[in-house]
């Protein structure tokens, strides 16, 4: 009886995999399809493609006939920049917190603990007002500098610091290091998967990060790639086959990120879901 | 180690303390100050004492005795944030789903896993424009499908009742193979095998484990993603409403936060958004403050 109920839920398990895996696939194929059309085809109509007619012209209009290319350059510079700073400031503190003593320790960390809950449109506000007085609005520094510095990077570094081994510190201290020398030599290379972890994430973010960037930079030289497709159909009529083109295009360096990064992404959300 | 200099300390934390205090800690003191006033960036800006707060959240009595919210499109964003919410426990429960599925010790489990984390990672504006698409009443996918079958389907995105739904089913679609399904997995994982071959020789069937091991077991990986998702929720549906909608038709799909962004960055009320993203701050705490009472007793 009891193994009758177990048979009946294994066959069932493949057809429903199937079917949820095939509705997750099916529009990204459909976006996939819809960027090699035809401008102006019958979009249900897949016989073209089917005859392998398929529209690179889409692709080529969208990179050299609008401000895409450059949308994508400041994308790629301003996600790079980014990722860099945040794995930079985030581990130098996260190894204070984790390693060296000092007084208010404590104290500070959950300062930073508690800004998390800080969200985003709070400070909005009061940081484009800052960049304005600066006459930042509109240049690289408005995109970069404030996304540099993150109190979930600094608290995830510092639980995963926290499970390395101190003898293999302490080793290093015998031979006369200095705690930079500690951090850089032996704390970081040890820390690569969840560096690697959190550059994904940072990356990811970074790559798609929309409203911020729709605030400060407007100018058709400064959006990135995911403004510039959002303000696409104010400047170009609809399009949906470039339209399509273009969001294929975004997709790529996630979907490389992640396939090359595959191994560390798990480990990445549940370290950073592990409570205090 | 013990012996370093009483300042080195400060050298590491420097660099993040710093962006730190100019990013976060001086702006959420600078928005405090700035919802006493009213200010549009290019008059000099007024100070109004707490009017923001009362324009924001009081109400008033109309000739006929009738009750008036002062700003009644704040409570209607409100009201339009906590329905979009509602598709949070409907994609945790199609998580924990994906999640049992693929605990079976099957062939082919790692790339069910990777196809359902897809959405997670295509995540953006790329697509959300392919849901709007697919919403397009006339060349979108979906009303394609369903006049196959014989259902004329709704005008999607402009109609004042199917906006937010077709909202929630993006937010579930994308969301159920996320995160959640993987915290769910490595929940699963944690759960002793013993425990369901106890129940199995006691007879119960599998119905029975999950409603009786599997979800108890669980509760705290349930809480900790429900919590995530509801402080999430309340800052969250700009960019869709911003790309699919433009927050209408008629304001149907404008959330807080997008009101927010209208409030500071369309209309240049920087006092009254900083005032607006104060009381959402205020709920979000609110809720973070009640899950730590709760939580103690769910999850210990």
């Amino acid at each position: 009886m009891e193994r009758k109920q177990n048979l009946f839920a294994r066959a069932m398990t493949y057809p429903l995999l199937i079917v949820i895996g095939v509705s997750m696939v099916f529009p990204l194929v459909w976006m996939l399809s819809t960027s090699f059309q035809k401008p102006g085809a019958d979009v249900m109509d897949l016989r073209s493609l089917l005859h392998g007619a398929l529209e690179w012209r889409n692709y080529q209009r969208i990179w050299s006939g609008t401000n895409f290319a450059r949308a994508v350059y400041n994308s790629a510079l301003v996600t790079v920049c980014v990722t860099v700073a945040q794995l930079f400031t985030s581990s130098l503190a996260a190894y204070a917190f984790a390693r060296l003593r000092f007084r208010g320790r404590n104290a500070i960390f959950m300062g930073y603990l508690s800004t998390m809950m800080v969200p985003d449109v709070v400070t909005m506000i009061p940081v484009f007002i800052l960049l304005r007085a600066m006459g930042w609005i509109d240049t690289y520094w408005a995109l970069i500098l404030p996304a540099a510095f993150s109190a979930y990077g600094t608290f995830m570094l510092r639980q995963f610091f926290l499970s390395i081994p101190r003898e293999l510190e302490e080793a290093a201290v015998i031979d006369g290091c200095t705690s930079w020398g500690i951090y850089w030599n032996v704390v970081l290379p040890l820390a690569k998967p969840a560096i690697a972890a959190l550059g994904i994430l940072v990356f990811m973010g970074s790559w798609r990060s929309f409203m911020w960037p729709l605030i400060v930079c407007q100018s058709q030289n400064m959006v990135t790639a995911p403004v510039a497709l959002s303000q696409f159909q104010e400047l170009h009529g609809v399009q949906w086959t470039l339209l399509m083109a273009g969001s294929v295009i975004m997709l790529i360096p996630m979907l490389a990120v992640f396939v090359l990064g595959q191994r560390f992404f798990v480990s990445g959300i549940q370290l950073g879901a592990v409570k205090g | 180690m013990r012996h370093h200099h009483r300042l080195t300390p400060l050298l590491y934390l420097l660099p993040n303390l710093t962006g730190f205090a100019i990013f976060v800690l001086i702006p959420v003191a600078a928005a405090m100050a700035l919802s006493f006033f009213r200010w549009d960036l290019f008059h000099p800006p007024k100070f109004v004492g707490l009017q923001n707060f009362s324009d924001l959240l009081g109400w008033r009595h109309d000739a006929e005795g009738a009750l008036v919210f002062n700003d009644a499109s704040f409570w209607k964003y409100l009201y339009n944030t906590l329905y979009l919410m509602l598709a949070i426990p409907i994609t945790m429960f199609c998580s924990l789903v994906l999640a049992v599925l693929l605990n079976q010790k099957i062939p082919g489990r790692m790339f069910f896993r990777a196809v359902f984390y897809l959405p997670s990672i295509c995540a953006g504006v790329g697509l959300l424009l392919l849901w709007k698409f697919l919403y397009n009443n006339d060349f979108g996918l979906i009303n394609h499908l369903l006049a196959w079958v014989g259902i004329t389907g709704p005008d999607w995105l402009n109609s004042y009742n199917w906006s937010k739904p077709a909202l929630m089913i993006i937010m579930i679609w994308g969301g159920m193979g996320g995160t959640g399904m993987i915290l769910y997995l490595a929940g699963l994982q944690g759960i002793p095998p013993e425990l369901y071959e106890a129940a199995e020789m006691d007879g119960a069937n599998v119905l029975h484990q999950f409603r009786h091991i599997t979800i108890p077991m669980l509760a705290p990986t349930t809480f900790f993603i429900f919590i995530t998702a509801v402080i999430g929720g309340f800052q969250g549906g700009f960019d869709m409403a911003y790309i699919l909608t433009n927050g209408g038709p008629d304001g149907a799909t404008t959330t807080i936060s997008y009101y927010i962004y209208n409030h500071a960055f369309e209309y240049f009320n920087m006092g009254y958004a900083a005032a607006l993203s104060l009381v959402l701050f205020a709920l979000v705490l609110f809720v973070t403050i009640l899950s730590w009472r709760f939580g103690r007793g769910a999850t210990e």
